[in-house]
């Protein structure tokens, strides 16, 4: 519990600021108190909007997590599958890797004007940016976590009898799997972040939409709850991915 | 029947020549030891014959057909580490080459055949003294354990050669005698050919049918690489043929 201190201590501090700040003026809006933080968190989540008749939490909730796990979704099938391959084929490693290696230093937000332009303001556009952030550093990883097999492994189960494709299913994807939720939980930060940025500029919706609306009134009420709020998001998918690994892949756990 | 027949071999990595002029004849059930120097080919040897480098010349028979340019299913191999699939559990090491040779598509077996598979493994699981062990995970068990299962797991598909490179070098000497008597009881059950590079002369002596020793005839100290090493003593030895275990 010594862990919760860090977090107590910022909270305790950000009310005594708060408080001081608001004794001075009272129509300060850069820290508000926690009541009136209170009170929107309540509005947002539980009353409905005036305009839109929806619950404007949820909503943004739900359509930045679905934008954010079509995304990973994409992500993983494509950096598992073209990882894979090129750890395992040579001919591919020799033709593709140097190429996967060039998209992948394309910082992914210089492309956005172009994903507008070409697939439009939609949802596939901001799906497409994270997977152009995120799939890439994935392949590379897989490719090069598959390439670190030991070789003795893939003789002996070539010794074995193993075809190619036999070796793939049986020798390196399920080697791969706790790799790739590894992959997945580092790449979570930049996903939001590629989430948020996409947001920010053409959406009608989510929680990066939400932040960067209402910062033109000020609305820290707004903003820290939902920083807050995206901050959780993304803790609970670590954690989710984590407990997956040591659950689903038992053998991890003794340092093979 | 398998036989093994080697004639004017050479082997050469761009001007150095490894192994030069190498004559050989195995019978069918010999347990063959390589002994030799450092650096004096005797990994390079097992590797052709296991089929991950091929000969520069000279003609590499098996049975009279020339040998596959790709590890196989009738060449086994315990290297001395790292051979051991991490994610599957003891049992399911073993059963992997029974599923692969068994269910091309898939690599698994369902059914009654996953049964008879479960059975032999069993077997083999009882025959390498690692029953107990069946469901853990190779990192959890000892040197000696993992070395074992690494073996029965190369003979389980019952593969014609058996290549053996330096298999109890990482072992603790008190371990080594009981994987001896455990090889010897393999190589008399499957009848099968073993080639083993060892470093310990007096573990070639004791196990094997045939003594090779490789060594460099001819040296130039002005260009060392000019030179291969051959088979310098071929030493036929009673060995423990049947009788044993």
């Amino acid at each position: 519990m010594l862990s919760m201190l860090p977090f107590i201590l910022v909270v305790c501090a950000y009310i005594y600021y708060s408080h001081a700040r608001l004794l001075e003026n009272p129509g300060d809006k850069l820290l508000p108190a926690p009541a009136t933080i209170a009170a929107t968190v309540h509005r947002y989540a539980f009353e409905e909007d005036e305009r839109s008749g929806d619950r404007l939490l949820w909503t943004d909730t739900g359509a930045s997590l679905e934008r954010l796990l079509a995304a990973l979704a994409i992500s993983a099938v494509a950096g598992l599958s073209l990882g894979l391959a090129i750890g395992v084929l040579p001919y591919l490693r020799a033709t593709i890797a140097p190429f996967v290696a060039a998209v992948s230093l394309i910082p992914p937000l210089a492309v956005l004007p172009i994903l507008f332009i070409v697939v439009g303001l939609g949802e596939a556009a901001k799906i497409t940016l994270i997977v152009v952030g995120v799939a890439p550093v994935i392949v590379r990883d897989l490719a090069m976590r598959t390439a670190e097999l030991p070789n003795e492994q893939i003789i002996k189960a070539q010794t074995l009898g193993a075809s190619t494709w036999q070796l793939v299913i049986r020798v390196v994807l399920p080697q791969m799997w706790p790799r790739l939720i590894d992959a997945l939980r580092l790449c979570l930060g930049s996903a939001w972040l590629f989430l948020i940025a996409a947001e920010a500029i053409a959406s009608t919706e989510g929680l990066g939409y939400r932040i960067f609306l209402v910062r033109r009134y000020l609305a820290m009420d707004v903003i820290l709850p939902y920083v807050a709020w995206i901050t959780l998001l993304a803790f609970t998918m670590d954690w989710l991915l984590r407990l997956l690994r040591t659950k689903a892949f038992a053998w991890t756990a003794f340092g093979a | 029947m398998t036989q093994v027949t080697i004639k004017h071999l050479w082997k050469e990595f761009g001007g150095q020549v490894v192994l030069e002029n190498v004559n050989l004849h195995v019978d069918d059930h010999e347990f063959v030891t390589i002994v030799g120097a450092s650096g004096c080919g005797k990994t390079t040897f097992l590797k052709m014959l296991l089929g991950v480098e091929t000969p520069s010349r000279g003609s590499f028979l098996i049975d009279g057909e020339p040998l596959a340019a790709e590890p196989g299913p009738d060449r086994g191999i315990v290297f001395q580490r790292y051979s051991l699939f991490p994610h599957l559990s003891v049992r399911k090491n073993l059963l992997l080459g029974l599923e692969l040779r068994d269910s091309r598509l898939f690599g698994r077996l369902f059914g009654a055949p996953r049964r008879r598979a479960l059975e032999k493994a069993q077997e083999l699981l009882e025959a390498v003294g690692l029953q107990t062990a069946a469901d853990k995970y190779p990192a959890q068990l000892s040197g000696g354990m993992q070395q074992r299962l690494s073996i029965a797991q190369s003979v389980i598909c019952e593969p014609k050669i058996l290549l053996l490179d330096e298999p109890f070098g990482a072992l603790d000497p008190g371990i080594t005698s009981d994987m001896h008597t455990l090889i010897l009881k393999l190589w008399n059950m499957n009848k099968m050919t073993i080639f083993m590079v060892t470093h310990d002369l007096k573990e070639s002596f004791a196990l094997g049918t045939r003594l090779l020793v490789f060594d460099k005839v001819r040296v130039d100290p002005q260009a060392p690489e000019a030179f291969g090493a051959t088979i310098t003593f071929n030493i036929p030895l009673k060995g423990h043929r049947s009788g044993y275990g």
